[in-house]
C-alpha cells in the first residue's frame, strides 16, 4: 500500500522534483490553499528561491550524500594516470583549493600505493593482525580484539614524499594535492608492541599490508612506539577502502608511504629490511636521508590559489593550510609583497600536533600585480623556507632550478596578475 | 591507615610489573605455522631465504613463460609496466645514473627477490616457487650486468650479490630521532 503510493506519486527525476509542481500537489491535498500564497507578497526578492528539492529515499535516508552543485574531485598525480592502463591505483591528488577547515572528508583524501594496487575488499571478520618476530609473546588480532584495547582520537595529515611543487604546475591540487588530514581512530602502536613485549635489539619494525602487492615499509622502533596508530576509524567512521579498510598503520609527520594500508602483520626486526618501499625511497647522502623521513614545517595558501580567478580589487580573506611533522604549527605568516614583508596570520582553531591547522588573513587587494607567500614555523622552532634559502643554505647554483632536499616544505608563491587571475610564481 | 599511606607505591610497584607482561590479554599466540605462512620479510642478510636455487638460463626461460615480458618487454624495456634494464648511459661509476630500476638500484639482491615474490605476477602474485624466484632474479641481474651468465643463485649466494648500489646510499645517521630538528645546523 506505502509502496503503491510511493511510486505513483514519484516525479520522473527521483532526485529532483519540481518545486512549484509539488507544491501544487501539496495544496490541493491542504485544500485548495493558493500557491500565490507562497510567494513575497511585496519587493522584489534578492534570489530566487530554488526550484527543485532532492526527494528523500531510502538510501539518501541511509547515507547521505553532497549537493549536485559541489564538483570537487581528486585527480590523478603526475601525470600517471589512475587507474592505469593494468587498472591499478597510484597516486591521487585532493582538491586543497576548495577545502575548508582542516578536515579532508574521506571520499576526497589523498591516495597512494606501493606500486600502483588493486583496493583489495576485505570483510573486516575475516581480518586479522600479527604481531612477531623479536618479541617475547607473538600475538594475533581480530578487529573485534583490536576495539576492546584503549583507543585514542587524533586529528592526524598523511603527506607522500611526492608532494613536491614545480613550475610547471598549475593548481594548488597538482602543487600539494599529496596531503591530507583527518581524524584517525584506533589503538596506539605502543598498546600493542608493550602486550607482545620487544626483545632487546628489536630497533625496527616492517609493516604489511594484505594487498596483491604486500606492500610493506621499515619503520624506526623510536617512532614505531612514540606516536603510531593502528586505525580502524576514520572521520567518524570506519576507514575507507582507498585508505587501508579495515586497518591502517599511521606514521604521524612521517612521508606516507610509512602508513601502510591494509595492515594485516607487523615484524619486529633487527634492521632497516630494504623493503621495496624502502628501495624507493633512498637517498644519496645522510643529510637528505634525515630530512627525508619526517616532514618539515609547511603552508601553502589555498585561497586565492593557481588557477583561481579574482573578481576585482576589494576585501578577501587569504586563506590556507599549515602543518608540520615536528609537532603543532606555532606561527604562520603571510606576504603579499613576494616575501619582502611578513605579517602574522590568524591560526583558525587549535593547532593539534602533525595536523592540518588553517590559517587566514585579512586582505584588501589594490588590483595591482602581487605575489602571495605563506611560511610557517612549528613547535622545534624550525621555519617553512623559501627556494632562495634552499638553495643559499646548500650552496646551490643560482641560475639552476632549486633541488630541495628530503621533503619538500618550501613557500609557494602565488601571484596574482592585475586582472585578478592567479599564478604559480615558481621560477 | 599505614597500608593506604604505602598505597601510592604498591600502585607503582604495579605499574612496574605490568610493564613486564601483558596487560590487557587481548589477542591470542599464533601457531608457528600461522606465522611461517604469512612470514615474507626477506631481511638484506637473507636469513628467511628458503632452500633452493635457480640460474640465469632458467629465469629468461620463465621471463617469458610467466608473462614477465608480456608487460615489461621482451629485453625488459618497451612494455606498459616499469623497464627492469638498467638505462644506457654509458661508462659511468655512479650507479645512480641508471635509474630507479630495482634490480640494479636496490642495494641488496635480496630486495629483487622479496620483491618477486610478493608482488609479481601481476593477478599471480605468491604462486612463483623459491626455485622460479631465485631463476628470475639471477636473469634480472644478469641483463643489468650485476652477475655473470654462469652465476647460480640459492639462499647463501644470493645475500653476497654485490649490488653496484651497496654503498652509495645513505641510512639515517646515527643521532636521527623522531620530533626533532630533522638536521643539526638546518634552521628549516
Amino acid at each position: 500500500m506505502t509502496d503503491d503510493r510511493k511510486e505513483k506519486d514519484k516525479p520522473e527525476d527521483l532526485e529532483r522534483g519540481d518545486r512549484r509542481e509539488f507544491l501544487k500537489r501539496g495544496a490541493a491535498l491542504a485544500g485548495g490553499l493558493s500557491l500565490g500564497a507562497a510567494e513575497s507578497a511585496i519587493g522584489q526578492a534578492p534570489a530566487p528561491e530554488p526550484e527543485n528539492m532532492i526527494m528523500g529515499t531510502t538510501e539518501l535516508g541511509a547515507y547521505g550524500k553532497r549537493s549536485r552543485f559541489e564538483t570537487s574531485v581528486r585527480i590523478p598525480h603526475g601525470g600517471r594516470p589512475s587507474p592505469d592502463a593494468f587498472g591499478l591505483d597510484f597516486h591521487i591528488a585532493a582538491p586543497l583549493q576548495e577545502s575548508v577547515g582542516v578536515i579532508t572528508p574521506s571520499s576526497l583524501h589523498y591516495v597512494g600505493t606501493t606500486r600502483g594496487s588493486f583496493v583489495p575488499d576485505i570483510n573486516p571478520e575475516d581480518h586479522r593482525l600479527m604481531i612477531h618476530g623479536m618479541v617475547d609473546r607473538p600475538l594475533i588480532f581480530t578487529l573485534e580484539e583490536l576495539k576492546r584495547l584503549p583507543s585514542v582520537t587524533r586529528l592526524h595529515f598523511i603527506e607522500c614524499a611526492g608532494n613536491r611543487s614545480n613550475r610547471r604546475h598549475n593548481t594548488v591540487q597538482e602543487t600539494h594535492g599529496m596531503t591530507s588530514c583527518a581524524e584517525w581512530t584506533g589503538v596506539l602502536l605502543s598498546t600493542l608492541l608493550n602486550e607482545a613485549g620487544v626483545q632487546e635489539d628489536g630497533d625496527w619494525i616492517v609493516a604489511e599490508g594484505v594487498e596483491e602487492v604486500k606492500g610493506a615499509s621499515s619503520i624506526p622502533m623510536s617512532k614505531a612506539m612514540e606516536d603510531c596508530l593502528i586505525c580502524y576509524g576514520m572521520n567518524g567512521e570506519a576507514v575507507r577502502p582507498q585508505q587501508g579498510y579495515p586497518l591502517r598503520l599511521l606514521v604521524p609527520g612521517f612521508e606516507g608511504i610509512l602508513s601502510v594500508k591494509w595492515l594485516r602483520r607487523i615484524k619486529v626486526v633487527d634492521q632497516f629490511y630494504m623493503t621495496y618501499n624502502d628501495y624507493g625511497h633512498l637517498h644519496q647522502d645522510s643529510d637528505t636521508a634525515a630530512l627525508g623521513m619526517q616532514i618539515g614545517p609547511k603552508s601553502v595558501i589555498t585561497f586565492p590559489s593557481g588557477e583561481q580567478q579574482l573578481p576585482g580589487p576589494g576585501f578577501y580573506e587569504i586563506s590556507g593550510l599549515a602543518w608540520s611533522g615536528g609537532g603543532a604549527v606555532t606561527k604562520v605568516e603571510v606576504s603579499t609583497d613576494g616575501g619582502r614583508n611578513w605579517v602574522d596570520a590568524e591560526i583558525r582553531g587549535t593547532a593539534h600536533r602533525m595536523a592540518h591547522t588553517r590559517f587566514s588573513f585579512q586582505w584588501n587587494w589594490d588590483g595591482n600585480e602581487c605575489e602571495l607567500q605563506s611560511r610557517c614555523t612549528d613547535e622545534l622552532g624550525s621555519i617553512q623556507p623559501s627556494r632562495a634559502q634552499i638553495a643559499e643554505f646548500w650552496n646551490q647554483p643560482p641560475d639552476q632550478p632549486v633541488r630541495v632536499r628530503g621533503q619538500d616544505n618550501s613557500i609557494q608563491p602565488w601571484r596574482i596578475a592585475s586582472d585578478g587571475s592567479v599564478h604559480n610564481a615558481i621560477s | 591507615m599505614r597500608f593506604l599511606k604505602l598505597l601510592p607505591l604498591f600502585m607503582l610497584l604495579g605499574v612496574y610489573a605490568q610493564a613486564q607482561s601483558p596487560t590487557y590479554g587481548v589477542g591470542r599466540t599464533p601457531t608457528e605455522g600461522e606465522i611461517r605462512a604469512w612470514d615474507i620479510s626477506i631481511s638484506p642478510t637473507g636469513e628467511e631465504l628458503p632452500q633452493g636455487q635457480g640460474t640465469v638460463a632458467e629465469g629468461e626461460e620463465l621471463y617469458l613463460s610467466k608473462g614477465c615480458a608480456g608487460c615489461h618487454g621482451i629485453t625488459g624495456t618497451g612494455g606498459l609496466a616499469p623497464r627492469l634494464l638498467k638505462r644506457d648511459v654509458g661508462a659511468t661509476s655512479n650507479p645512480w645514473a641508471f635509474g630507479r630500476i630495482l634490480p640494479i638500484r636496490s642495494p641488496y639482491a635480496t630486495a629483487v627477490w622479496d620483491y618477486i615474490n610478493r608482488g609479481m605476477p601481476l593477478m599471480a602474485e605468491g604462486t612463483l616457487t623459491p626455485n622460479e624466484v631465485y631463476s628470475i632474479t639471477a636473469y634480472l641481474l644478469y641483463i643489468n650486468e650485476v652477475i655473470p651468465e654462469d652465476k647460480v643463485l640459492d639462499n647463501e649466494s644470493l645475500p653476497k650479490v654485490e649490488m653496484p648500489n651497496r654503498d652509495t646510499w645513505a641510512p639515517l645517521p646515527d643521532w636521527w630521532k623522531p620530533g626533532l630538528p630533522r638536521l643539526v645546523g638546518y634552521p628549516y
